[in-house]
């Protein structure tokens, strides 16, 4: 196994994240159930003729992957991989909305065309003229996860840098037909965790890291490990997890955060407190889906926070779940799961 | 050297035929599954041929014994059938035997199930369970939940590539260590949503399509799934499994050229081809014959011939499409190939590339149009798909 240092990140959400100087420093807490992105200043990183043609997923994988690649110094990566657990999801409604209003007539290509799950990492190889390998993971809840386990084989099989990342966007039909079923919290008078309501806040965002096997001046964190399953039971998952720590040579107590994808759903945040309350209780917890809200790769933000608390060294406390601090933060990991549903375990390690 | 990743297993349903056995009968008696639509009333009806799997929703509900209320969508429904198919004829009966996943790959996903009740989900509550079968990890999760896989699943979508590369990051992970065993392939079911798609992109045939041909009318698509067992070598040598021919050489390039054409001199597929090769530890001389893309539009055979050229000359081996027989199945159509080229492996056979008459000037490429027979040992599989997704398999004879 060789090594997989995050040297470039770059962050399109809800928050004011485009600017990795300024971390977490704007945020604030979502009060809705269904928040757009905080819109970035495009014209920065697109040319201006650009940004009117390109859909809203491409603009947010586009700025985000440029950001991460500047910032470690890859102009053009020896592979792209792309998670996105709905693909072009407003280009696809949009396509599909006309099939079915106009009865299959005066359509045009444009919106099926960009519908396509892999439209964003191919539209990042055309912007970069990039020709290497380039692989789009769909899988729900852990489609990001799969990226990274695909980027770090890649590593392992000779590549030096890898663009990864996760890109999901809002789509009016899609979130009105999950509000019917309870997917969307009806009600954000309350902080996530007091809710004690069913569903999320919806959101969309966007999370590139640029993975290298060396490690630089400006390099957030290793990336040491990850573990994804598509089914487990709530008895099963500290079971799992201390597997996966037994794996990595790694006792409980040597963790220095968990870094939970707790999103306030009274039905299935009782994962996390099963750890919480048992094999965690004495390890300092994060979240952050009060501040990213929830999409299908919104872990990608968990690990963009991640390597933000790493690099600093400092956990703001309206990221924390309970008190307690470690004097370093050396060992990092990441729990997320979606509705019950594709597990991720993801170890971070300080450089 | 090592020949690969074992394949012990195949399961495969599309137009000509609900399983391996039947398929390779068709290809090799010429009998192609191009017809008119009939499972999805549109518009198109009289101006387009699919490869149509004509087997309803309610009969491969009954096949795989689902209780009434399911929501599976069409996609899952083919994907069951052939990844179940897969894992009878690689003889297991604990999946848990050793550490196995699960790499499926579609594009189409639930989409037939969304565009059927895309206002009664919200008229009626009865409907409202097929919100959660939309996603494109849908079926993976209930095919991996069908066979008992819990652990690694995923799902890829890169448009008509997707299956290979399915395949790939299956071969890739069994030769890391870090899955001892991984059912791979994809799923695409036949959609208002597809149709209308390829239409607006003025690609569907009217008639049957004619892979490689100057006078070519674009693409029949079509609907399949199919699904390859892939073992690491412990396994195989602990279960004393019988191998069906083994992944020998794969790659992904991307073309960088455009979202949905193909460059002129193939620039992308050269890239793919080219690494495979490398990949497989063999030159271009070694392969016995090509499965291509083939679609029959008019800018992928272009692009594919040129591609075909560069990387193999004038030292051209037997190269056929088979999309004439089942239409483009999108995602699923690299694992449909798949399936084809070690039935060709194993029989020693070349199938024909249907309905061609005329080479197309530029590459004079004249595909194979009978049924031949010959010694193959290293066969090569092209898969193309939209925002320049190129992928390349080489499968070897066991």
């Amino acid at each position: 196994m060789g090594n997989y240092y995050i040297n470039g990140i770059g962050c399109i959400s809800a928050q004011d994240s485009s600017d990795n100087e300024t971390g977490f420093q704007n945020f604030v807490e979502l009060t809705e159930n269904l928040v757009p992105l905080h819109k970035p200043d495009y014209k920065k990183y697109i040319k201006p003729n650009m940004i009117r043609r390109m859909s809203v997923g491409v603009k947010m994988g586009v700025v985000a992957s440029s950001i991460a690649l500047q910032e470690a110094g890859v102009e053009i990566p020896e592979a792209i991989v792309t998670g996105s657990g709905m693909g072009c999801l407003r280009d696809s409604e949009k396509f599909l909305k006309n099939i079915v209003d106009n009865d299959e007539q005066f359509l045009t290509p444009t919106a099926f065309i960009q519908s396509t799950h892999n439209t964003v990492g191919a539209q990042i190889a055309l912007g970069l003229g990039c020709k290497a390998y380039n692989i789009t993971y769909v899988h729900d809840a852990t489609s990001f996860e799969t990226s990274l386990i695909d980027a770090m084989m890649m590593m392992d099989e000779g590549e030096q840098n890898i663009l990864v990342g996760g890109v999901d966007e809002i789509g009016s039909y899609t979130t009105d037909l999950h509000k019917l079923v309870g997917h969307v919290k009806e009600d954000v008078s309350d902080s996530l965790l007091n809710s004690n309501t069913k569903g999320a806040i919806y959101s969309e965002g966007s999370q590139f890291f640029v993975l290298e096997n060396e490690k630089k001046d400006n390099s957030y964190a290793q990336l040491v490990a990850i573990e994804i399953y598509n089914e487990l039971s709530e008895n099963e998952v500290s079971q799992i997890f201390d597997s996966f720590l037994k794996d990595n040579n790694l006792t409980i107590s040597e963790i220095d955060l968990i870094v939970l994808g707790v999103n306030g759903d009274v039905d299935y945040d009782n994962y996390y407190i099963s750890l919480q309350d048992s094999i965690l209780k004495n390890t300092p917890q994060a979240y952050y889906k009060h501040f990213s809200g929830e999409y299908n790769t919104a872990s990608a933000f968990g690990m963009w926070t991640a390597c933000n608390i790493i690099k600093s060294q400092e956990v703001p406390d309206r990221l924390m779940l309970n008190t307690l601090k470690s004097s370093s933060i050396k060992n990092v990991v990441l729990y997320n799961q979606y509705r019950g549903k594709n597990h991720s375990f993801v170890l971070l390690k300080s450089c | 050297m090592s020949k690969g990743v074992a394949i012990t297993g195949m399961g495969i349903i599309s137009s000509i035929g609900k399983t391996v056995e039947e398929n390779f009968q068709s290809l090799v008696n010429k009998t192609p599954g191009i017809s008119e639509i009939e499972g999805i009333s549109t518009i198109h009806k009289d101006h387009i041929k699919v490869g149509e799997v004509k087997i309803t929703n309610e009969e491969l509900c009954s096949f795989l014994n689902l209780p009434s209320s399911n929501n599976y969508s069409r996609t899952a429904l083919l994907a069951e059938i052939a990844a179940k198919e897969a894992i009878k004829n690689a003889g297991i009966t604990d999946i848990n035997s050793c550490k196995t996943g699960l790499i499926s790959a579609t594009s189409v996903g639930g989409m037939d199930l969304t565009e059927k009740f895309y206002y009664s989900q919200f008229e009626e509550e009865i409907n409202r369970k097929f919100i959660n079968s939309h996603s494109a990890g849908d079926s993976s999760t209930k095919v991996a939940n069908s066979l008992g896989i819990t652990g690694f699943v995923s799902t890829i979508s890169t448009a008509c590539s997707s299956a290979a590369n399915s395949i790939m990051l299956g071969a890739r992970m069994i030769k890391s260590g870090k899955l001892d065993r991984v059912i791979v392939g994809g799923a695409d079911c036949l959609s208002k949503f597809t149709i209308n798609g390829f239409k607006t992109l003025m690609i569907l045939s009217e008639t049957d399509c004619r892979p490689f041909d100057a006078n070519r009318t674009g693409l029949n698509l079509g609907e399949a799934a199919a699904f390859l067992v892939l073992e690491s070598d412990e396994c195989v040598k602990k279960e004393n499994k019988k191998v069906l021919g083994y992944v020998s050489g794969y790659a992904n390039a991307n073309d960088a050229f455009h979202q949905t054409a193909s460059s002129e001199d193939g620039e992308g597929a050269t890239l793919a081809m080219k690494k495979a090769l490398k990949i497989a530890g063999v030159s271009s001389k070694e392969i016995d014959y090509i499965n291509a893309h083939g679609t029959a539009t008019e800018n992928n055979d272009a692009s594919e011939s040129a591609a075909i050229r560069r990387v193999f000359g004038d030292n051209l081996p037997e190269v056929s499409s088979t999309k004439a027989y089942t239409g483009h199945t999108l995602a699923a159509a690299a694992a449909i190939e798949a399936v084809y080229s070690i039935l060709a492996l194993q029989n020693g056979v070349v199938f024909p590339n249907l309905n061609f008459e005329t080479p197309i000037a530029e590459t004079n490429i004249i595909p194979e149009t009978e049924v031949l027979q010959k010694e193959l040992n290293y066969v090569l599989s092209n898969s193309f798909g939209f925002g320049g997704n190129c992928s390349t398999l080489i499968f070897s004879k066991a």
